[in-house]
């Protein structure tokens, strides 16, 4: 099925409780990681290609509604055909 | 006086809302989150719970149900509206109130009777403190940490529109420990903590009086009623 990705991640500068408890519990299992952030992938499904419309519709839910612009940040929106 | 209490799907708190409008002597109003009509309330209460099951972000889809349209066309007008911990994550998902709820620092749902201090006095839901005074109502989240940037911090701090501040322990990582807000109207308030589970003598929390007796939350409601029958 023809979809968009939307992709969202807490701010780089902001607490990110959910990737610091997962961090931590990755080292103690032995992973040299330093730091783990936790985003968010979302799909939209089209029934059809979407188009330079639906990107552009898709583009402003990420940032109105699907997004926080106060906590997070849309790092991408592509078509995966 | 009639005080709507909102009930999004997983709302939990509408009934002791609604409870807390009735004891402070006002009328409580049932106003359903699909429903864009608000029945002709003088104020309205977005109480706690788990709206839409903290989906997407917490308050996030409640910001988007017809009911919240009207609150917010009508919140800009001057409509009293007070939201009380998820109640507060839909203020700020609607863009009513500035700023973020995140999951708290310690990662912990924290429930526990907490102290505040009255930062503001001049709002429809505040009146009835003193300024400075320190008041006991309960908390329970698991996001709670208020955050925003700098200069949103600096405004709040400015303009005076920290309304709550945590008093001797900082619950939830929240930024300049702030508990509650305000708009700069005033008519919008919200914070994290929950006056309406401490209404009534027996059930509020323990003082040094006695147990249970704690009935700070009360003035939260006779304030907004006051300020109605002012208006």
């Amino acid at each position: 099925m023809p979809k968009i990705i939307v992709e969202v991640m807490p701010k780089a500068d902001l607490l990110d409780p959910q990737g610091k408890a997962v961090g931590n519990s990755l080292k103690r299992a032995g992973h040299s990681v330093a730091t783990v952030r936790i985003g968010k992938r979302i799909e939209l499904h089209y029934d059809h290609t979407p188009t330079e419309a639906d990107l552009e519709a898709a583009k402003q839910a990420a940032a109105d509604f699907l997004s926080n612009g106060v906590i997070e940040d849309v790092v991408n929106v592509t078509v995966e055909a | 006086m009639k005080i709507g209490v909102v009930t999004f799907p997983g709302t939990l708190d509408d009934r002791d809302a609604a409870r807390a409008v009735r004891i402070a002597g006002g009328e409580a109003v049932s106003l359903w989150h699909a429903d864009t009509n608000l029945h002709d309330v003088d104020a309205v209460v977005l109480p706690g719970g788990f709206s839409y099951g903290d989906y997407l972000r917490c308050g996030a889809i409640a910001a988007q149900a017809p009911v919240m349209q009207t609150i917010i066309e009508k919140a800009n007008e001057g409509l009293p509206v007070l939201g009380i911990c998820n109640g507060f994550q839909v203020l700020v998902e609607s863009h009513l109130l500035p700023g973020g709820l995140i999951r708290n620092e310690h990662q912990h749902f924290i429930c526990r009777d907490q102290k505040l201090i009255v930062e503001n006095v001049d709002t429809a839901w505040t009146s009835e403190f003193t300024l400075g005074q320190e008041i006991t109502i309960p908390l329970k989240n698991g996001e709670g940490g208020y955050i925003a940037d700098q200069e949103t911090l600096k405004r709040l701090e400015g303009e005076n529109l920290i309304t709550f501040r945590y008093s001797e322990v900082n619950p939830n990582g929240s930024m300049n420990n702030i508990a509650g807000l305000r708009n700069a109207r005033g008519n919008v308030v919200g914070l994290m903590p929950h006056p309406e589970h401490a209404v009534e003598p027996g059930f509020g929390p323990d003082t040094s009086v006695a147990m249970r007796s704690g009935v700070d939350g009360l003035k939260f409601f006779t304030s907004v009623l006051k300020s109605l029958v002012e208006a």
